[in-house]
C-alpha cells in the first residue's frame, strides 16, 4: 500500500525540479560539447585562418594596395573605413565554412553515434557545436576591429548604435554558423564543403558593396547588388559605426532602410536555416 | 528520475530481445532476433558481412529503432526508455568513433562528464582506464595519429567510462594481430568476472568459441543456429577432411567412400573439385587414404581442418543450398 502511494505522489513532486534539472543538463553538456569543438581549435589553429588572418590581409591588401584607386565620396583616403564594414560582412559569410567542415568530419568519423549512446541529448551536441563556432567567430570580429584600428578606422557614432552594430554582426554571424551546419549535413564530404561554400559566397561578396561602391558596377549588376543581403548589411554595418557610405545606385527598400532589412534578412536565414539543419540532422543520424 | 518504476527488475543487468526485425526499404536487415543473456554472461553474434550484426547491436544501442519486435536492456525497454539504457550501457562500434582530434585522456573526460560525472571524477577514471587499457605513453597524444590497435583500445575505454552494466562491441578484434587480439580477449574476460554482461559481434568462429558461454549465428538477417558453443560444435561436427579429387566424377564416389566416417553431410566445391566431410574426432588420416584407394579414386589432395564460420554456414543452411542447387 505504501508503495503504491509513493509511486502516485513522486512524479509529481518531481516534475518541477526535474525539467529545470533537465535544462541545467542541457546546458552543461552543451558546454561539455563546446569545449570539446574548442579544443579542436587548439589543437588545429589553422581552422582560425579563414576568419582571420585571411581577412586581415585583405584588410591590408585593400587598404594599401587598391586603395589608392578607389575613391569613396570624393575622397580617397576615406576608404579604409569604407573597407572595414565589407570585410567585416565577408569574413562572417565564409565563415559559415567552419561548422559546416567540422559537422561534416563528426558525421564522416561516427563519433556522433558514439553521442548518441551516451546519456545526452541531440540538441546538446548542436548548442554546443554552435557556441564553440560562435566563438570563433567573435575571435574574428576582434581582430578584424583591431587591424582596422590599426589602419586607420573608427567607430563614430554613440554607445547605441555601435552596440546594435556589433549585436547585428553576432546575429549575421549565427545566422552563417547555421547555414554552415546545414552545408556540413548536405555535404558528402568535408573536402566538398569548401568547394561548396566557395562557389556560393565569393560571388555573392563581390557582387555588392563590400569593396567598390555599387555606383561604379554595370546597370544590371546595380539591381542585384542593391538587394544583395550582403551589401545591404555591410551598409547598415557602415552606418551603425558611422563610417562613410557610397550614395545609393538604386533606391531599393533595403538599402535605404539598411538596418531594418538586415534584421530582416538575418531573420529570414534563420528562419529558414536552423530547421532545415535540425531536418537533415535528424535524418542523417537516423538507424 | 523515477525510471526504477518502469525497470523489470528480473531482467536488470541481463539483455532479451523478442522477434527483434529491422527493414531497411525492401531489405530485412534483422529478422526475428530472439535471445536472452542472464547478466554477467557472454553472448557472442556470429556472421558474415551484411549478417545483421551490426543492426541488431544498433538496436539494442538504441541508436535505431526495430521495425517490429521489442528489446530489453538491463532491464529497460530499448524503444521506451532509451534514455535509461544509454545510462546502463557501453558501445565500442566498429568503427573507433573516437575523436581525432583530442587526447585520448580528453576523449575519455569528454565521455566521463556527458555520463555525469564531475570534472575530478571524469578526469581520475580517464587515468583510471589509460592505465588499465595500456594506453599511459599515448595518454597525452592526439588520437589521430594512434594505431588501429590503439584507437580499438581506446574505444573500448570510452565505453568502459560509466562502469556499464552491459557493453556492446561490434566486432571488437577485427584488424588487430593475434596477440592484441589475445589482450583484448584477457580484458573483456576480467570485465565479465566483475559482473558486467557482454554482447559482441564477430566473423571469427575462434573468438566466440573461446569467449561466449552462448552463440547465436546470423545470416541474411535470421538466426541459423543458436546454443552454447559445445552445443554448436556438437551441430557442425569437430574436424573437416578436405578431399580434392581429380574430376567432377569421382566427388560424389569420394563422399559415399568416406560416408562410414562422416559425422555430417558432406559439402562440395565443384569449381575446386573439394568434398568437405565433417568427421568425428579420433579419424586418421591414413585410414582416409586407404578407404579412398580401396574405392579407386584418385585424391589430389587430403587435409584435415577444424571447422570455420563457413562450415558453420554450410551445415546450418544445408536445406536452403540444396533448393539453391535446382536453379
Amino acid at each position: 500500500m505504501s508503495t503504491a502511494s509513493d509511486v502516485r505522489v513522486a512524479p509529481a513532486a518531481g516534475t518541477e525540479s526535474e525539467q529545470k534539472s533537465s535544462l541545467k543538463e542541457l546546458w552543461d553538456d552543451s558546454l561539455v560539447f563546446a569545449r570539446r569543438n574548442l579544443e579542436h581549435i587548439r589543437q588545429v589553429p589553422e581552422k582560425l585562418i579563414e576568419v582571420t588572418v585571411q581577412p586581415v590581409m585583405f584588410v591590408l591588401l585593400f587598404a594599401f594596395v587598391f586603395g589608392g584607386a578607389i575613391a569613396v565620396g570624393g575622397q580617397s583616403g576615406k576608404y579604409r573605413e569604407y573597407l572595414i564594414g565589407g570585410i567585416l560582412i565577408q569574413s562572417l559569410a565564409f565563415g559559415m565554412t567552419g561548422p559546416a567542415i567540422s559537422m561534416a568530419n563528426d558525421l564522416k568519423e561516427g563519433v556522433i553515434d558514439r553521442f548518441r549512446s551516451l546519456p545526452t541529448t541531440k540538441a546538446a551536441y548542436l548548442i554546443g557545436h554552435f557556441l564553440a563556432e560562435l566563438v570563433g567567430l567573435m575571435v574574428a570580429i576582434v581582430v578584424l576591429l583591431s587591424s582596422g584600428f590599426l589602419v586607420g578606422w573608427r567607430a563614430r557614432t554613440d554607445v547605441l548604435r555601435i552596440g546594435g552594430a556589433v549585436l547585428l554582426l553576432l546575429t549575421f554571424a549565427a545566422a552563417m554558423i547555421w547555414v554552415g551546419t546545414w552545408i556540413g549535413l548536405l555535404a558528402r564530404s568535408a573536402d566538398a564543403v569548401q568547394g561548396i561554400v566557395f562557389t556560393v559566397v565569393f560571388p555573392i561578396t563581390f557582387l555588392s558593396n563590400a569593396f567598390v561602391p555599387i555606383d561604379s558596377l554595370p546597370n544590371v549588376l546595380q539591381w542585384v547588388a542593391s538587394i544583395n543581403p550582403i551589401s545591404v548589411l555591410v551598409q547598415a554595418t557602415r552606418v551603425l559605426f558611422g563610417n562613410p557610405t557610397a550614395p545609393i545606385a538604386k533606391s531599393t527598400w533595403p538599402m535605404t532602410h539598411p538596418v531594418a532589412a538586415s534584421w530582416l534578412y538575418c531573420i529570414i536565414i534563420l528562419v529558414i536555416a536552423v530547421p532545415g539543419a535540425l531536418r537533415r540532422y535528424q535524418a542523417r543520424t537516423q538507424d | 528520475m523515477n525510471d526504477e518504476l518502469v525497470r523489470d527488475t528480473k531482467l536488470s543487468g541481463g539483455v532479451v530481445a523478442e522477434g527483434l526485425s529491422k527493414r531497411f526499404g525492401e531489405l530485412w536487415a534483422l529478422r526475428g532476433l530472439d535471445l536472452q543473456v542472464a547478466p554477467g554472461t557472454i553472448l557472442g553474434l556470429l556472421g558474415h558481412n551484411g549478417a545483421g550484426k551490426t543492426t541488431a547491436i544498433r538496436i539494442l544501442t538504441t541508436l535505431s529503432t526495430p521495425t517490429e519486435g521489442r528489446a530489453t536492456v538491463a532491464g529497460y525497454d530499448v524503444v521506451q526508455h532509451a534514455a535509461s539504457v544509454r545510462h546502463r550501457i557501453g558501445v565500442a562500434s566498429q568503427q573507433a568513433t573516437v575523436d581525432g582530434l583530442m587526447s585520448a585522456r580528453l576523449n575519455l573526460e569528454l565521455v566521463g562528464r556527458l555520463h555525469r560525472l564531475s570534472k575530478a571524477q571524469a578526469r581520475s577514471r580517464a587515468d583510471e582506464l589509460i592505465e588499465r587499457l595500456d594506453l599511459v605513453e599515448a595518454g597525452n597524444k592526439l588520437v589521430k595519429t594512434f594505431s588501429g590497435g590503439m584507437r580499438r583500445r581506446l574505444d573500448l575505454a570510452a565505453s568502459l567510462v560509466a562502469t556499464p552494466e552491459v557493453l556492446f562491441l561490434d566486432e571488437p578484434t577485427t584488424g588487430l594481430d593475434p596477440r592484441s587480439r589475445g589482450d583484448l580477449w584477457e580484458i573483456l574476460r576480467d570485465l565479465v568476472r566483475d559482473g558486467t554482461t557482454l554482447i559482441l559481434t564477430t566473423q571469427y568462429l575462434e573468438e566466440a568459441d573461446r569467449l561466449a558461454d552462448d552463440i547465436i549465428v546470423l545470416d541474411h538477417g535470421r538466426t541459423v543456429a543458436h546454443g552454447t558453443p559445445e552445443e554448436l560444435k556438437a551441430q557442425i561436427g569437430d574436424d573437416r577432411i578436405d578431399v580434392t579429387v581429380a574430376s567432377p566424377s569421382e566427388l560424389v564416389a569420394a563422399a559415399s567412400a568416406l560416408a562410414g566416417v562422416a559425422s555430417n553431410d558432406p559439402s562440395f566445391d565443384r569449381d575446386l573439385l573439394i568434398v568437405t566431410i565433417p568427421v568425428r574426432a579420433g579419424t586418421r588420416v591414413i585410414d582416409l587414404v586407404r578407404t579412398l584407394d580401396d574405392a579407386g579414386i584418385d585424391a589430389v589432395d587430403i587435409n584435415r581442418r577444424q571447422a570455420t564460420l563457413d562450415d558453420v554456414f554450410l551445415t546450418v543452411t544445408t536445406d536452403r543450398n540444396a533448393a539453391g542447387d535446382n536453379q
